[in-house]
């Protein structure tokens, strides 16, 4: 077990240096960032001036090396836009994202494990059928599509909900319900699989050769196995999600860090995106590493491989 | 050939159906299949036709004819979908949408799936360092967040069609990888390709002509949905203002234009948005449809 989880951190170390590489290179896709940086009415000297300023001059793997050790300290550099540290930018709005985050994989859990389970207790019924058809069109859905049409009925027509804003915790149902939904069908479809599965299997057999009641069968015996492939898979989608968070935040004008990548892409504020896709990458590493040790530890056989 | 004779029924009952028309059987069984396929031809047929099909230059601003409803909702058969805020025919500018997602989806998806294959294969053929290699990739690519990076990459380069088709190809391999891996895998350990390499077949005839053709099922299937994934990704990014450009008529920008009027004129977000659904909607059923119909043993 311990080598397993040495070997995966290791792995996951390697992934996390790798993707700061990338997040990092993306500065210099533009070609030149000090002209970008000084705009188009600037000059010659302007430029060579901003270049020296921000240190482009460097090597670019030097300028690597400078800006991941201040990284591996917390710091992210300074916003070109904001001219603000770029650490203390994202921790302010990363609790938005990441309770947005949690409420949306929550909903996704309650939902599509309850339906996952029924559809796979009664195949081919009318609740499975439903399921089924909710797992298809819900992968189809575009989510800023769906989020707007959530704002039309639940915030304009019908007046229940607020339409923007982070203010209280009415602001965030619509959020949830738009991010929740798009790691649903994968969660379901999981469930329902393994349930399949796990109810055709011989110990589910014994357990009802011996008169346990069926309630007792399928919770205690059926779902308890069922449920592990489906814990890990919602830790790597909510990973997805919050990469994911961007589109929803901006529909709902919810200022996260989702939103706050948003604007700084809009306003080629390099440090800050640079900064924020190599935090969502880290969310996704850290989430899918615990994922597989948990993996690992309710089911000794994922070890070996 | 209108009566069957005694003498054909012996024969059927002998021979038993071929394995095509076993597979054409179950195509035309397959109500998902079927209803995706005749979506998408159609949605295709619409898109290279658009010059012929559109009542209206989709491109062609018209000050007095502004935000005209349709004709469903009081408006005349002149513009059946209305106009937007500047006056041009919703319905042209949707028929010419549909070039702008179906090209961007095949292309995306061609790109994509062209890379992912070519490393899930060797992955999948060669093992060992070749295959950690190519794990790693797969690893490093996933944890990268895709919308995120493809609007920061699209907004440094200048959003254009282009661009924007060249950024979701390189970024949405990743599924093709996975699965061309593991199904190579599979076929690798088959006789049909041990025969092959006993006779000295060289390694690109057994790549091309052993395992290609036996992984192309898969191959096929995540083609579907890799598709849907770039049309949906496109129309986000464009939706967020950092992809597609305006004037050009993509669906998520109509989205996006029309969100601003949505409280009076709620069909300028719902009528593209509905038109996007459907699309992917049929991408993914025929994607469903393919996987039930080539490997029946594998249904879920």
């Amino acid at each position: 077990m311990l080598q397993f989880i040495l070997k995966r951190l290791g792995l996951a170390v390697l992934v996390a240096f790798t993707v700061s590489f990338i997040s990092f290179s993306l500065l210099f896709l533009s070609g030149d960032p000090a002209a970008a940086l000084a705009g188009e009415t600037a000059s010659g000297e302007d430029i060579e001036a901003i270049r020296r300023l921000y240190g482009f001059d460097r090597p670019m793997l030097v300028q690597y090396g400078d800006w991941l050790m201040s990284a591996l300290r917390g710091d992210f550099g300074e916003s070109y836009y904001f001219k603000l540290p770029v650490a203390s930018l994202i921790g302010d709005r990363l609790g938005v994202t990441m309770l947005l985050g949690v409420c949306g994989i929550s909903f996704a859990l309650l939902t599509a494990v309850p339906l996952g389970v029924v559809a796979a207790i009664r195949p081919n019924s009318i609740i499975d059928r439903i399921a089924l058809f909710l797992s298809v069109a819900g992968q189809a859905m575009p989510s800023f599509w769906f989020g707007l049409i959530l704002i039309v009925v639940f915030a304009i027509q019908l007046g229940w909900l607020p339409p923007s804003g982070a203010a209280t915790w009415k602001h965030f149902i619509m959020p949830t319900i738009v991010l929740g939904y798009y790691a649903m069908p994968a969660i379901m479809r999981l469930t329902r699989a393994g349930m399949l599965d796990v109810l055709s299997s011989d110990y589910i057999r014994t357990a009802r050769a011996k008169g346990a009641n069926e309630t007792r069968v399928l919770f205690r015996h059926a779902l308890r196995n069922a449920i592990i492939p489906v814990v890990s898979l919602a830790a790597v989608q909510m990973g997805f999600m919050l990469g994911g968070s961007i589109v929803v935040e901006s529909i709902f004008a919810l200022h996260g860090a989702g939103y706050l990548a948003w604007e700084s892409i809009a306003r080629n504020d390099l440090p800050t995106v640079q900064a924020l896709i190599l935090i969502f990458s880290m969310f996704y590493i850290v989430f899918t590493f615990l994922a597989d040790v948990l993996n690992a530890w309710l089911d000794p056989r994922m070890r070996s491989s | 050939m209108a009566s069957v004779t005694p003498h054909d029924r012996l024969l059927d009952e002998i021979t038993g159906p071929t394995p095509g028309q076993m597979l054409r059987k179950r195509i035309f069984g397959h109500q998902g299949l079927l209803i995706g396929l005749v979506v998408l031809i159609l949605l295709t047929l619409v898109a290279i036709f658009a010059p012929l099909l559109a009542p209206h230059d989709p491109y062609a601003q018209s000050l007095m004819n502004r935000m005209v409803p349709p004709v469903f909702m009081g408006g005349t058969w002149e513009h059946p979908l209305g106009t937007d805020h500047l006056g041009r025919d919703y319905l042209s500018r949707l028929i010419y949408g549909a070039r702008v997602s179906l090209l961007i989806g095949a292309v995306a998806a061609l790109i994509s799936g062209v890379i992912g294959t070519a490393m899930g294969v060797a992955a999948g053929y060669f093992g060992g360092k070749v295959d950690a290699v190519v794990t790693f990739l797969i690893n490093v690519r996933l944890a990268m967040p895709v919308v995120l990076v493809a609007l920061a990459v699209v907004a440094i380069l200048g959003g254009s069609l282009e661009v924007v088709i060249v950024v979701l190809g390189l970024l949405l391999w990743d599924r093709f990888a996975v699965v061309m891996r593991a199904s190579t895998m599979q076929v690798r350990r088959r006789e049909y390709v041990a025969a092959a390499q006993v006779i000295g077949a060289s390694t690109p005839r057994i790549l091309l002509s052993e395992i290609m053709p036996n992984i192309a099922n898969n191959l096929i299937v995540v083609v579907t949905l890799e598709m849907a994934h770039a049309i949906l990704l496109e129309a986000a990014l464009s939706f967020l203002g950092l992809g597609v450009q305006p004037p050009t008529p993509s669906w998520g920008l109509m989205v996006s234009e029309g969100k601003n009027m949505m409280l009076f004129e709620p069909w300028l977000v719902l009528i593209p948005g509905a038109v996007l659904f459907v699309l992917v909607l049929a991408i993914n059923l025929m994607g469903d449809g393919l996987r039930d119909v080539t490997a029946p043993e594998n249904r879920s």
